[in-house]
This record gives C-alpha cells, structure tokens and sequence, in this order.
C-alpha cells in the first residue's frame, strides 16, 4: 500500500504494484473525449542517479517537454494550476500533471508520438473515453502503438475517488455552495466526500452521462442527456460567431438571459400562483426570440448567456429528476463543461437546492474534467502487477 | 414557399382579413339559439365554443287505442314530430379572422340572455377590448390549465377514439386506443412555449408536478435565430428535410461505432449540436432545424417520461401548439418516449387536442347545466375530423389554413356506461376490423357504401312522400356523405378509427342531418304488420315438435328471421357451428337470465326472435329486450317494440305472463346505430342486467355479431347469431354468401363445452 495519505479506508482494489516489478515510465493516462483529450502524466521527483543514468534520452526529452512548458502546440494546454504535487504513486514521488488538447488534434498527437518514437519506450498507453476506440487503429497504423482501452466509466469513478482521497494538495478537492439560493452570500466551501456513496454522479462533457453510484465498482448509469457541454459550444458558435469555450463563456458572463428567455412574468404579469411559479422562472427558454423585433435587437453576449443558463438549468432539472427517482441526495458535478465555468455551477448548485427544497445538495470537484484520465493512468499502475 | 393567409402571432399587429365572407349555413351553426360562449385564442388560432339547441324531426310510433279499428289494418301510427335536442359547437379559425367572425356572430346572436363570454389561452387578454366592443360580452378570463385539464377530461369521457398512438412508418399513422372507462390518473404534457406536466388525479383534483423551459418557444426562438425563418410551420417543413448528423455528435463520431457495454448505438446523440463547434463549417438552414427538433423533442420525452416514472404512470398524453396535429414532432416525441422507456410507455396523443382549451372554458361557464352528468356523442355529420398536416399525405394543407375546422357533440338522452358483462372493459374494442389498418378492406366498404348510396336516397325520398322539398334534401345528404366518404378514402383516421360500425353511424348521422329521421319507418311498419299475422301459427307449429327438434328450429327461426325470405338456411355444420354445445347446454338447468340484443323489424323479431324468447321465458329464464333508443335502418327501435310485444302478449298467455310478472323486459340500448358498442350502452340496461343477476347474452344480426362483437369477450355464456349476408365478408371468413355464424361461448373457468373459433383462411 503506496499512496497513504492518511486516508484510513480504501474502497477500491488498491494498487497492489510491487517495488520490484515497477511499471517503466513514462506513465500516462489518457481519456479522449468528443471534444478535449485529456492527458494526466506522472512526473517522477524520486529519481535516483542511477535511473538518471539508464533513462532513455527519448524518456527525458518527454518529460522535459510536458513539464518545462504549459501550452503545446497551438491548442495544448497544461492545467498549472490543477497539478498534484508530491504525490506517491506506486512506490514513486512525483508530480501529477494535467493536459488537456482538443479531439480535433488527434491526428497531430499520433504524428508527435511516432516523431518521438515513442513505442520503443515499451510503455503501455492507457486510453479511455471514445476515441481510445475511434483512434485505436490509428496509434497501431502510424505509430506503431497499442493502446489499452478501459471503459470510461469505471475510469471517471476510480479517478474520482482516487483524487479526492489524496485530496488537492493538503486541500479539499470537493466543494459546494454555501445559501446557493442568494446570489449575494453565496460563497464557494471546500468540503470532504467522506463517505461518498451513494451519489448520483453527472459527467458533463460535450454530452452528459448520469450514472448512480453505490461502491466504487457497483454503479449504473442512469441516463443521459445529449444537451451537454458540445450544446452550448455548438450553438453559441452558431449563434454568436465565437470559436473557443473561453470566448463564450466570456460573452455569457457579460450577457443578460432574460432579454432572450421569456419569463413566468412575461407571459402571466406575475407569478403563476395557481402552479406556484415565480415571475422571475423561466417560461420558455429563447421565447423571446419568437419575435422579429426581439430578435433584431439582441446582443451576442445575451444570447450566449441564455444558451448556457438553458443548457445548465436543463442538466440541472434531468440530474433532479434522477436523484429523486433512485432516492440519492448527493449529487456531483464533473466534466470540463465546469471549468472555468461559475455560472453553472452556481446555477446546479441553486436549482439542486431550490427546486428540492433544500433537500438535495449540489457538489463539485477541483479536477473537473479530468477523473478519466486519473483513472486511466491507474489502471495502467495496476496492470504492473501482472508480469 | 407558398402564401396563404397566416399570421405570425409573434408580431404585434394582426392582419384582419375582412375581405372573407363566410358561409354562415356551414361554419356558426344554430347560432340562433346559441349560448354560453367561451374562447380560447392561442398563438395563432381562435377556438369558439358555444351551446345551442337543434330542432330536428323524430319518428314517433304511437299504438292505436284497442277500441278503435284502425284504417287500413295498420298495426300503430307513425307521426313526425319536432324534437329539441342540445348540440356543442366548436369552431376553429385562423386568429386572422377574428374580428369577421365576432361581427357575423353579433349579427345573428338573437339570444339575450348571454351577458358572459368566458375566455382563455395566451391571446384572450388581446383580443379583450375587441371581444367586448363586438359582442357587447364581458369578457371573463379563466386559468388555462384548468381549461386545458377539464376539456382533456370531457374528451377522453366522450369521445371513445379520442386518443392515438402515433407511427409514421406503419400502414396506417395512426393507431387509436380505445379509451379506457376509468381515465384516471394520466400526465399529461402540454408543449406550448414551455413544458407543463402534469398530473390528472380526478375531475378536479391535477396538479403540476413538473415542466421545462425547452418547449414549443425554443424551437421557434432558437430556430429562428438559426436558420432566419420566421415562422413555425415552416420550420418545422424544414426540418422534415434535414440531416441532423452532420450538425449532432453522434456516439460513433466519438466511439468510431457503438458503445457496445452501455448498449448505445453509434447513431445515438450524444451531443446536440456538438459538430458546429467550429467557424470554419456552413451548415444548412434544413439540418439544424433537424438538429434542434431533435433535441427539443427528446430533451421533452425525457422528462416526461422521468416524470412518468416517479408517479408511476402509464398513461401520458401530449399536447400544445408544439404537437399539434404535426406529424414530425408527433413523430419524434414517440421515438424519443420508445427510447427513454423501452416501450414501457406509449405517448399518446388527442383527436380534438386542439379545442381542449375551449371545451375547458366552456365547461366551466356551464357549470349550472351540469354538462357532466351527461354523455356526449361525436356528431359525424357536423364535425371536420382529423386531418393529417403531413404535406405527403394531404397535398391540400396550405389550402387548408383559411378553413374552418369543426367539432360538434350532441348531448344524448341517455348517460352511456359499460356492459357489466363484459369479461374486461379495458380491452374491449366493439369493431371486428379496423379498416384504418386494413387497406383491402377499407376499399371494399368505401366502394360498397358509395354504391349504396343511391339506394339509400330513394328510400329516403320515398319515406317522405307528402313532402315536395325532400328530393332536395335527400340530394344534399347524398353530398354531404359522399363528401364524407371521399374525406375518409384519403383520411381514414378522420374520426378515429375506421370501422363499418363508423361509416353506417356517420350515414345515420348524415340522414338526421337532413331530417331524415327514420326512412324505414314505413317499410318496418309494413313488414311488423305481415309478420304479426302469422305469429300465432308459427307458435304453434313449433309447439307441435319435439323439444330436440323445437330447439333446432327456433335458432334457425332467428337465422332464418334475420335473412330474406327466398333464401334458404345453410344446411350444417355451418361455418361457425357451436350448435351441439348449445343444446347440450339446454339440457341443463334454465339460465337466471338472458339479455337479448334484438336486430330487425318484421319476421325476425315478430317470428325469429319472439318465439325464441318465448321458449326462454318457459323454460324459467327472465329475459330482458335490448332494443335502439332511436332508428337505424329497419333495425326494431323500442318504441316499436314496445307495441309489438304488446300486440304478441295479447295473443300468446306465455308472453303475457312473462310481462304481468315482469319476467320480461324491454329496454333501450341507448344507441341509435345498427350495429353495438358493449362499451356504450344505457346505463338503465346495465342496472336491469345486474339487478337480475344476467347470465346469458344473446347477440343477433350481422351488425351486431359480426361487424361488432364478433370478438367480445363476456364474462358470461354468450350467444351469437348471424347469417352473413355480403359475399366479400362470407369470403373473408371462409364462407360463401349466406353462411351461418353459431357461436356459443362459456368463459374459462366456467363448466363448458368448447367454444367455437372462427378463423378467418
């Protein structure tokens, strides 16, 4: 047992990895998505002048490259802010970072890969999430590598409670929002997922998957729901002409929804009292927009505020119904459509709380998006043990 | 794109057309009489509901006092009288038209009495100064919701092929439910702007569990962002011609394929609009219609059917400006409901959803009246039925939007309940074959009834003799149904299912309409006159045979009642032949109680059926007279009836006694059609058989037997009997012309002998 971190009780398998039998570097962990690819890699901090010396100048170059950098290429990203310091792994100190590239650069990725030679590392390539299927051939065909695929869902779950184990350096990983229902007190609080199960878990990448889950391997998912992340990019990149995430996230947070939306008060003058609807709910989302004057004089930044308070009350009302009908009152948020994303998540966190009446409670992750990739990176520590 | 006159309800002004004359005799009928308004004017249509009463002729038989010797040997009088009877109008029109309505309405509203005009939906609030100023009415707003819950009710209560599943690739788009005694609970999800779900507990009690803001308003907002199209219909045309892959992520754009150990196929969504993600890409105006009907229209089947889940309900019904009569979105709301609930739940969606609002506010002005405590029928003849928008199916459509569509229901005399025989109501359905799903023989009843026409036309003329102007009216009832029979050749689904039960109501219907009461009422006369003579030696002749041979003969009695006189009866073993059972059965102890659905006038009831009920009555059974409440072709109506078995009592002691001791009944079926819905029957009837404990029910005639019926299923022994008498139907079950059909049947579980089967080759 490797990675004590004072956590006292391990649910899952535990990475029963022996010294002896140490998994060569580099170790990776991938999860590529519909949209982001997400890459974790163990930087090795221990490394004695011995395997200084017998490292592979390949291997070293590799990680010089991922770790004295935080952008690669025109599209790669390293989350600086997310890595996990002086973590053990397997025996081994190092630094885990986060990675993160669009699908789309694929095909560049595989070059980079044959470029690097990186198949004479005899390294395994644990990959998860759909593309480890979609691109399986392509690594074998020109680069010469063999991917390990796992199923993505038992990757987000092992990644998950793995990392909040270890917590986020000397801190919580999980939070919630504290009085979610008053935009003005409503503050962000760390918190522990001590006893995790059950908790109904929504994964929002470009689509959403909602699983249900009861011990670190017993867990169904519930449903899903294709109004996810790849939703409110599509539309706000049709609507508004933008090309990033960040760029319509950045016009989102400038916008005002109700310009778009029409409202309970739009259409009853009030509240609907009868159903015990506010004024202030949203009626029809873009109802507005059924008018050609309204839709002449609406600005892109109301209308990329709208896309996300729809895509996210939407996801937020599924996620509800889900909950109550399998009788769990934890509900976790995950999935890079979070990241950088507080609009949301103030909004899940108040609908979970409003709309339950205080009786489900909204939680989110430090690490958003990138559990896959933990949990790929894992499985590949585990497989060690089997020579 | 072609113009029609259509008005953008999200623009503030409206275009009045008030060029357009209307054809008053058509479309506000009895406005005359007329009261109790209510409107519900939606996004783009106004629907007006008002009472009025209709006066239309009867036939009425009165028997002739004992004393006096009639003339001419008739048997009763026949006399025409008016009768008043009440009618529910509803009218459906373009917003556009409003204010020509209001006018034609004020201009031949004579009654006073109206101060009130109850109104409801999005657009009563704007149009309510003009409501007042036109009509000189308060205008008196309702909830929509309780409009909307209350109509539902009113429908799913009356109408028996109210609702339907929807399948586009299926022989026929529409699959009708029959609707179920009990309606309750139901959720019903009401697509307008946004989403309302809600859940129907009883007549008063709903409540709104749940909704979403993604609704009709999102796909016409957004959509018209997207693609710069301005109106509904036509994007939802758009729609119908687009490719939503090259704008959705699909699961195999993702997977390269299936994502096998979840079971999601690779043409699964997984991300709406997930491939626009990217500047460098035009997509067209066709696929993101596409794309986001989809997503509209699976992200409201989710919901609803999560809702459906944790109310445990399995009845959910769509409705709002969103579905509509469109068969897309009617099309990928059930697609959407398959996959959330593997089939577990069907979407249902309504005939007359367009006017529940209306029927909602009208019930609510017509509280006082009670209209509740009644049952209502579909009138045929006054009501447009259901049209396909599908621009496939009815070429016409665009026409179409400057019409006028039409619902009337009429109030019947009698409230309408189940047969309490019946083995179970939920799945009774009364018609043998549907033609909506049997295109083979939809053709050979549509060819039939339109060759029938003539003749029917002749009688009727003839039945009014005295009356110049009836050549003109007969001509304008063979309009009206051939127009209702070419209507039905293109929308089979007009009026629920197809049955030969539906096209022989809407004829009758069709005849009343154009006070053709009763053309038969002569020629039943003429007949009941000549058979009643001859009762009393075909009584006893039967008397003078053996039991064995007495029984043969009295079921070929009614076999042979019910059919011309020249033709013989089919030697046995008849097509169906349960007849060995039947007599085997006789041979045991009396049944408590026989309940005895009656076809025709003359021989087959005076000779066939009377004889007949007479061995029951002597064998100790009670027996109880089904007859129609009004006619329907020269089927014996009760009022007849009720002279008949007096004329026969006075004759035969054992019909007398079985009267005097009230061992013989007559009641009304409550129906006025030749053929019989167990479902829809007086509710006197259903008191009388479970009072007197009915043990047996005899079924006769080919409407009743076997265009209806054929398959019910009593939870009692049952009797049916018919003699086909249509080559094609002969042929169809596996007979020629004239075969006979002998069912006698014992529910499982009870002693029996084997029932009989009849599979048609």
């Amino acid at each position: 047992m490797d990675f004590s971190l004072g956590a006292a009780v391990f649910y899952f398998h535990p990475l029963k990895c022996s010294v002896k039998l140490n998994r060569s570097f580099p170790w990776f962990g991938m999860d590529i998505g519909g949209t982001l690819v997400k890459l974790v890699y163990f930087e090795p901090v221990d490394i004695t002048a011995e395997e200084e010396q017998e490292e592979v100048e390949n291997l070293k170059s590799i990680r010089r490259y991922l770790t004295s950098n935080v952008a690669y290429g025109k599209t790669g990203v390293r989350d600086v802010h997310l890595e996990l310091r002086n973590l053990t792994m397997c025996g081994r100190t190092g630094n885990l970072h986060f990675i993160r590239f669009p699908t789309q650069a694929m095909p560049r990725f595989i070059q980079m890969g044959r470029d690097k030679n990186f198949s004479s590392l005899h390294t395994t390539l644990c990959a998860t999430g759909g593309g480890a299927y979609k691109f399986e051939n392509d690594f074998r065909t020109m680069a010469d590598l063999e991917l390990l695929k796992l199923d993505e869902l038992d990757c987000l779950i092992h990644g998950l409670l793995f990392v909040d184990r270890v917590g986020f350096n000397g801190h919580p990983e999980c939070y919630y929002f504290q009085n979610p229902s008053d935009t003005q007190s409503c503050v962000k609080k760390p918190c522990t997922l001590d006893n995790p199960f059950p908790m109904l878990l929504v994964n929002i990448g470009s689509g959403v998957s909602i699983l249900a889950v009861y011990s670190e391997t017993n867990y169904k998912r519930v449903t899903g729901t294709s109004l996810g992340g790849g939703t409110f990019l599509g539309l706000c990149c049709l609507l508004t002409g933008c090309e990033t995430f960040e760029e319509a996230l950045e016009m989102a947070s400038k916008g005002d929804s109700t310009n778009v939306d029409k409202l309970v008060k739009d259409i009853y003058g009030g509240d609907y009292e009868r159903f015990g609807l506010q004024g202030s709910a949203v009626a029809s989302s873009f109802g507005h927009m059924m008018s050609k004057d309204k839709r002449d004089s609406i600005s892109k930044e109301d209308l990329a505020r709208a896309t996300l308070v729809t895509i996210t009350n939407n996801i937020g009302s599924i996620a509800r119904m889900c909950a109550v009908n399998e009788k769990i009152e934890r509900v976790v948020f995950v999935g890079n459509f979070l990241r950088i994303n507080t609009v949301s998540t103030k909004l899940l966190a108040y609908a979970m709380d409003f709309w339950s009446k205080g009786q489900l409670r909204a939680l989110f992750l430090e690490h958003e998006g990138y559990f896959g990739a933990v949990g790929a990176l894992m499985e590949l520590l585990k497989t060690t043990e089997d020579p | 794109m072609a113009e029609c006159v259509r008005v953008d309800s999200s623009t503030s002004t409206h275009t009045m057309d008030k060029s357009i004359t209307l054809p008053p005799d058509e479309i506000f009928r009895n406005l005359e009489n007329a009261k109790r308004f209510a409107i519900d004017i939606g996004g783009s249509l106004t629907k007006l509901a008002y009472y009025s009463t209709v006066q239309h002729k009867v036939a009425k038989v009165r028997s002739f006092e004992f004393s006096y010797t009639p003339p001419n040997d008739k048997l009763y009088e026949i006399s025409v009288q008016e009768e008043v009877t009440a009618r529910l109008h509803f009218i459906k029109f373009e917003n556009a038209y409003i204010e020509t309505c209001l006018d034609f309405i004020k201009d031949h509203l004579v009654n006073t009495e109206t101060k009130v005009i109850k109104a409801t939906g999005g657009g009563a609030h704007k149009f309510k100064e003009l409501i007042e100023r036109k009509l000189g009415l308060k205008v008196d707003k309702e909830d929509e919701m309780t409009c909307l819950i209350k109509g539902c009710n009113f429908v799913l209560r009356n109408i028996p092929h109210e609702a339907f599943v929807y399948a586009k690739h299926a022989d026929s788009e529409f699959r009708f439910q029959t609707t179920h005694p009990d309606i309750f609970p139901y959720l019903l999800v009401n697509i307008g702007s946004g989403v309302s779900i809600v859940k129907v507990e009883s007549e008063d009690k709903f409540e709104r569990i749940g909704g979403s803001s993604i609704g009709g308003g999102t796909f016409w907002g957004l959509g018209a962002l997207l693609t710069k199209t301005k109106r509904f219909d036509e994007l939802l045309q758009l729609a119908s011609k687009g490719q939503h892959t090259s704008v959705d992520m699909l699961v195999k754009d993702i997977y390269g394929g299936s994502y096998g150990s979840l079971g999601l196929t690779g043409d699964l969504i997984a991300s709406s609009f997930g491939k626009s993600a990217t500047a460098d890409k035009e997509f067209s105006k066709e696929d993101m219609a596409k794309s986001l009907l989809h997503m509209i229209s699976n992200d409201i089947g989710q919901l609803a059917c999560l809702y459906a889940k944790l109310h445990n309900l399995s009845r959910v019904y769509f409705g709002g400006f969103f579905i509509r009569g469109h068969p897309v979105t009617m099309h990928t709301i059930t697609y959407s409901i398959n996959f959330f609930t593997k089939g577990e739940v069907q979407a249902l969606f309504l005939r007359h959803e367009g006017y529940l609002g209306a029927i909602g506010a009208f019930l609510k002005g017509a509280e006082e009246d009670n209209p509740n405590q009644y049952s209502w029928g579909e009138n045929y003849a006054g009501s447009s039925g259901l049209m396909s928008v599908s621009p496939d199916m009815n070429p016409m459509q665009r026409a179409r939007s400057g019409t006028f569509d039409m619902l009337e229901m009429d109030r019947l005399e009698r409230q309408l309940v189940n047969l309490p025989l019946l083995q179970d109501p939920s799945s009774y359905i009364p018609d043998t074959v549907d033609l909506t799903e049997d295109a083979l023989a939809r053709e050979y009843w549509l060819y039939c009834f339109e060759e029938a026409l003539d003749g029917v036309v002749k009688r009727a003329v003839a039945s009014q003799p005295d009356i110049p102007e009836a050549t003109e009216r007969a001509e304008k009832f063979r309009q009206k149904y051939r127009h209702k029979l070419q209507t039905l050749r293109h929308q089979p689904f007009a009026y629920g299912s197809l049955t030969v039960r539906s096209l022989l109501d809407t004829r009758e219907h069709c005849l009343n309409e154009f006070n053709f009461p009763d053309p038969y009422s002569k020629i039943k006369q003429r007949e009941n006159d000549v058979a009643l003579k001859y009762y009393q030696k075909a009584v006893k002749s039967l008397e003078e045979l053996s039991w064995e041979q007495r029984q043969f003969a009295l079921v070929r009695g009614v076999l042979a009642g019910n059919l011309t006189p020249s033709v013989p009866c089919e030697q046995r073993p008849w097509l169906v032949d349960s007849y060995d059972q039947w007599l085997e059965r006789l041979k045991g102890p009396p049944h408590k109680c026989a309940l005895f659905f009656v076809d025709n006038s003359g021989v087959d009831i005076i000779l066939g059926v009377m004889p007949f009920v007479r061995e029951l009555l002597s064998r100790g059974t009670e027996v109880v007279l089904a007859s129609n409440s009004g006619p329907a072709l020269n089927d014996v109506t009760n009022g007849e009836l009720q002279i008949l078995t007096e004329r026969i009592a006075a004759m035969d002691p054992v019909i007398q006694a079985g009267l005097r001791e009230d061992r013989l009944t007559l009641v009304q079926s409550g129906s006025s059609s030749p053929c019989l819905d167990l479902s829809r029957l007086d509710k006197v009837l259903a008191m009388v058989v479970r009072e007197r404990q009915t043990d047996l029910v005899i079924i006769e005639g080919m409407g009743r037997a076997i265009h209806t019926n054929y398959y019910a299923m009593l939870s009692c022994e049952s009797l049916k009997m018919a003699v086909i008498k249509n080559s094609w139907l002969a042929d169809r079950l596996g007979g020629k012309l004239f075969s006979v059909v002998f069912k006698y049947e014992v529910p499982a579980g009870k002693p029996s002998q084997d029932s009989a089967a009849l599979t048609p080759s």
